[in-house]
């Protein structure tokens, strides 16, 4: 609907509760027009609620959700320009390819519409599938068919409900490249979501990362992963160490924790807690391995009395599980560059990194750690 | 293209079986006790009641005694005779199946998408008829349709109808009678094509700009093309050939369908033959009717 102006899309305040249970909490997000934005949480985080009352498919309890200056909080879904990338696509199966690209078009009388839907074929590269039906399509070809029955209407927000989650592995890695390629190539507002991390990091220019119901950070995807302000982020997002330590001492550059008898440093600007508790976190790959005898560099911070528990040869990395003196397990990922040494099982090792690549944080050191995700699915 | 890279190698062909070996003969047995009720009760009376299509009345004239004698006339004298009781089923039964698509439609649909928990109670208030007898139902409707009764007076009140008109023992109430009976043919056919719907579906039309009447014709309806192609045929084939419901609730021979032709003809009158042709024309009619049908339906192009 090119006919009234775009502009950012604005939930204020926006609550969804079904009975008792309350899926979505309180949210307060922008979507810049034109970003490609990833709604990123595990089932039951409230994201596909969320997607819905956007889409008009569900009405917030309480809150408003604008359209630039439009109010579309009640607005019926056929009256949004708004359209949805469905989950399992729901392609009409009794309509063949090209008039369930052409459906959103007809109903709204438009000229031409031979000439857009061929170019919305064109554009997921299955011009030549017109006349099939969808029962007749693969998977990868129903998700690009629903893609472009979506983008042909130009809508302002182009919502996709884990477009992905279908396919396998190695059409998933081509069709997020895809994905990407068609956003930016018509310029569409993209709001994704998913509980697949990498798929969130690898597409989204910012991605907000969910938990019951509530936005727990949002920003771009090197930003969360950096510098992850809660530990479900820190957790839900690729793996992180994390150490419980106490706050002794700080000045106008660093923090300084003192874990389990060693003292380490957090920049200031990385630590997400003013509590004397705190779980110090770092990044598997950020961790380098040395042997026992090997002198830790100065200004780095370190752990040293590390055993060797486990070592996984993964290809262009070893992961290596590191029990140190307190019983804890630190992952560590060594990239196999076939320079240093690799460590066997049972290897004494030194810990060490950098304190910027250190952050702080306060709560609950398993949250959002995947295995322990155990919420209502919805 | 992209998605080209992608190949999949299926498995390889399994070796051929070596003919005439291992071929079981399972699909066969299973279909064994099927094939011989059907010859029994089904082929064999059909070829008898063809031969008795084509006699004719024995010489000496004593009732109920008949010769083959291969008289193809039978059928033309048949259809000659009773024409106006072929397109009065016809037209019986074609109204009835409208009525009861309209009624059945809304009815089936509800229950598919708004009953919520009401859903399993509705569906066994369908079929609750089916506990009663269909010929004490239909008796009840000569009741419910007098011309004294609460509806027709009602009716008449409102001035809905003239004052004059009377219900009882005309088309009208065999039209609402064969409409009753049939209706749960109808609506269970329709409802299991409707509850079949994804609601997803209706949720991708209206997210497209499908307002809730266009959602229905360009989605649901379709959709549930198969339960109307299967409940008018539930009930148009039986109505055309039903004979109760005129029997009890029309007048002869003014409301007569073919079915009471037929039933007169084998059991008042005796006369085998004539029966029998008319059976036949009605099953060649409604064949031929029903293959034109689906075909205009385009059962096969649905899903």
């Amino acid at each position: 609907m090119a006919d009234d102006t775009g502009g950012d899309l604005h939930l204020r305040d926006v609550t969804k509760s079904f009975g008792t249970f309350t899926a979505v909490d309180d949210l307060t997000l922008t979507i810049p027009q034109g970003s490609f934005f990833a709604l990123l949480g595990p089932s039951g985080c409230g994201k596909t609620t969320t997607l819905r009352m956007i889409a008009g498919l569900e009405e917030p309890t309480a809150g408003s959700i604008t359209l630039g200056e439009r109010d579309i909080t009640h607005a019926k879904p056929y009256k949004r320009p708004v359209n949805t990338v469905f989950q399992n696509y729901a392609l009409f199966p009794h309509l063949d390819i090209y008039e369930n690209v052409a459906f959103g078009l007809r109903r709204r009388r438009a000229k031409d519409v031979d000439k857009q839907v061929m170019e919305a074929l064109a554009l997921v590269e299955l011009p030549h599938l017109a006349r099939r039906k969808p029962g007749q399509l693969s998977g990868g070809q129903q998700q690009r068919i629903a893609l472009a029955r979506a983008v042909v209407n130009r809508p302002h927000v182009l919502l996709l409900d884990e477009p992905l989650g279908a396919l396998d592995l190695k059409l998933r890695r081509q069709m997020q490249i895809e994905l990407k390629r068609i956003q930016t190539e018509v310029g569409l507002t993209f709001v994704h979501v998913t509980h697949d991390q990498e798929e969130a990091m690898t597409m989204a220019d910012t991605v907000a990362v969910m938990n019951n119901g509530r936005i727990e950070q949002m920003g771009a995807p090197s930003e969360l992963y950096e510098a992850p302000s809660t530990t479900f982020v820190a957790n839900f997002l690729g793996q992180s160490n994390l150490v419980t330590g106490r706050r002794i001492a700080a000045d106008a550059e660093a923090v300084t924790v003192l874990c389990h008898g060693q003292t380490l440093h957090v920049p200031v600007s990385r630590c997400g807690t003013e509590d004397v508790d705190v779980l110090l976190g770092v990044r598997p790959e950020k961790i380098h391995l040395g042997g026992e005898a090997q002198e830790v560099a100065a200004g780095l911070n370190s752990f040293a009395g590390g055993i060797v528990s486990d070592a996984s040869f993964m290809g262009v990395s070893t992961q290596y599980l590191v029990r140190l003196p307190w019983g804890q397990d630190l992952t560590v990922f060594a990239q196999n560059r076939g320079i240093g040494e690799q460590y066997p099982v049972g290897s004494r090792v030194t810990l060490s990194w950098e304190p910027a690549h250190t952050f702080a944080l306060a709560g609950d050191a398993t949250a959002g750690v995947e295995s322990d995700v155990a919420v209502p699915v919805g | 293209m992209a998605i080209a890279s992608v190949a999949h190698t299926g498995p390889a062909a399994p070796p051929p079986v070596p003919p005439g070996r291992r071929r079981s003969l399972t699909p066969y047995l299973l279909l064994l006790p099927g094939i011989a009720w059907l010859t029994i009760f089904f082929v064999v009376p059909i070829v008898t009641l063809f031969g008795t299509s084509l006699q004719v009345p024995a010489e000496g004239g004593e009732t109920g005694v008949f010769v083959q004698a291969f008289r193809f006339a039978n059928y033309v004298d048949a259809v000659t005779e009773y024409w106006a009781q072929f397109s009065r089923s016809f037209v019986y039964a074609g109204i009835a199946t409208v009525l009861a698509l309209a009624i059945g439609y809304p009815l089936a649909y509800m229950i598919a998408f708004k009953a919520g928990k009401l859903r399993n109670l509705l569906l066994v208030l369908v079929v609750a008829p089916f506990f009663a007898s269909f010929i004490l139902r239909t008796i009840a409707w000569r009741q419910i349709l007098a011309d004294e009764g609460f509806v027709v007076s009602s009716l008449k009140w409102l001035h809905v109808i003239p004052q004059t008109a009377t219900v009882t023992a005309s088309a009208v109430a065999v039209v609402a009678g064969i409409t009753y009976n049939f209706l749960p043919f109808m609506t269970l056919p329709l409802y299991a094509s409707l509850e079949r719907i994804d609601p997803r579906l209706l949720e991708a039309g209206s997210d497209l700009y499908g307002n809730g009447f266009t959602v229905f014709r360009k989605v649901t309806f379709p959709l549930s093309l198969p339960g109307v192609v299967a409940g008018t045929l539930l009930t148009f084939i039986p109505a055309a050939g039903d004979y109760v419901n005129a029997a009890l609730l029309g007048r002869q021979p003014g409301t007569a369908m073919i079915g009471n032709v037929v039933e007169s003809r084998f059991f008042r009158i005796v006369d085998y033959p004539t029966a029998a042709s008319l059976s036949f024309v009605l099953m060649a009619a409604i064949l031929v009717l029903v293959f034109l049908y689906i075909r205009k339906a385009g059962t096969e192009e649905l899903v």
